[in-house]
């Protein structure tokens, strides 16, 4: 009972790298389509907290624990990103 | 037993995160305007992945990899609101329509209509109706 739990754990991981590819096609689909740079600015927004998380589930699946620092550089870098993001459209002043 | 449990554990915070982040991407790509579409991606989208790095978390059950799991979900808490928040106000400011079928608009009646200036900002030229005392 205990083996098989374990053994099913990689096939889970399988599954969630497989929801987050079909939740990327998703707002990259956004992304493109976006009536206003805002919304993109949100769709890329999202897409970056989606790789963390199949950074996360690949981490599971290939046994590697360093991947989480990826994670770690990926959330970073984001956050950064958006927020610059934010403030040059407040100074722009149109959509 | 503790494997049993752990692997179970492990199973259920994935596939809820990975369903989670599936959602947010659904609401991102069906909600009619950018205030909704982005409430539905932050809040939903930080707790699926929340829940993802807590399954690697207890996958691993080591020391260094719990520390640095904890590390990433009290950034992406803390991230998430203040970066949909801002958006929200440069969109709003920037003059991005509310969905026909929105229901009340509480910063309408402290900034002016469509093109909208802040009051802080140098660069609005000077024919711009200022902002209300």
């Amino acid at each position: 009972m205990s083996e098989l739990a374990v053994a099913i754990v990689p096939v889970v991981a399988l599954l969630a790298l497989n929801l987050f590819a079909l939740a990327t096609i998703l707002a990259m689909l956004r992304m493109l389509m976006g009536p206003s740079l805002a919304d993109r600015v949100v769709a890329l927004d999202l897409v970056a907290a989606l790789a963390v998380g199949a950074i996360a589930s690949f981490a599971i699946l290939t046994e590697q624990p360093m991947l989480l620092r990826a994670a770690i550089v990926v959330a970073l870098v984001v956050f950064v990103g958006t927020v610059a993001f934010a403030m040059f459209l407040e100074k722009r002043g149109t959509p | 037993m503790i494997d049993l449990f752990a692997a179970v554990l492990t199973c259920f915070l994935m596939l809820a995160g990975a369903v989670l982040s599936l959602i947010a991407a659904l609401g991102i790509f069906r909600m009619p305007d950018l205030y909704t579409r982005m409430q539905a991606a932050a809040k939903t989208a930080t707790l699926g992945v929340g829940c993802t790095i807590l399954a690697l978390a207890i996958h691993f059950g080591d020391t260094s990899v719990t520390m640095h799991a904890v590390l990433v979900i009290i950034f992406l808490f803390l991230t998430g609101p203040v970066a949909a928040h801002m958006i929200a106000r440069a969109g709003y400011i920037s003059g991005i329509e509310l969905w026909q079928g929105s229901v009340v608009d509480e910063m309408g009646s402290r900034f002016p209509p469509v093109p909208r200036h802040l009051a802080s900002d140098d660069a609005a030229p000077p024919d711009a109706e200022q902002c209300p005392p």
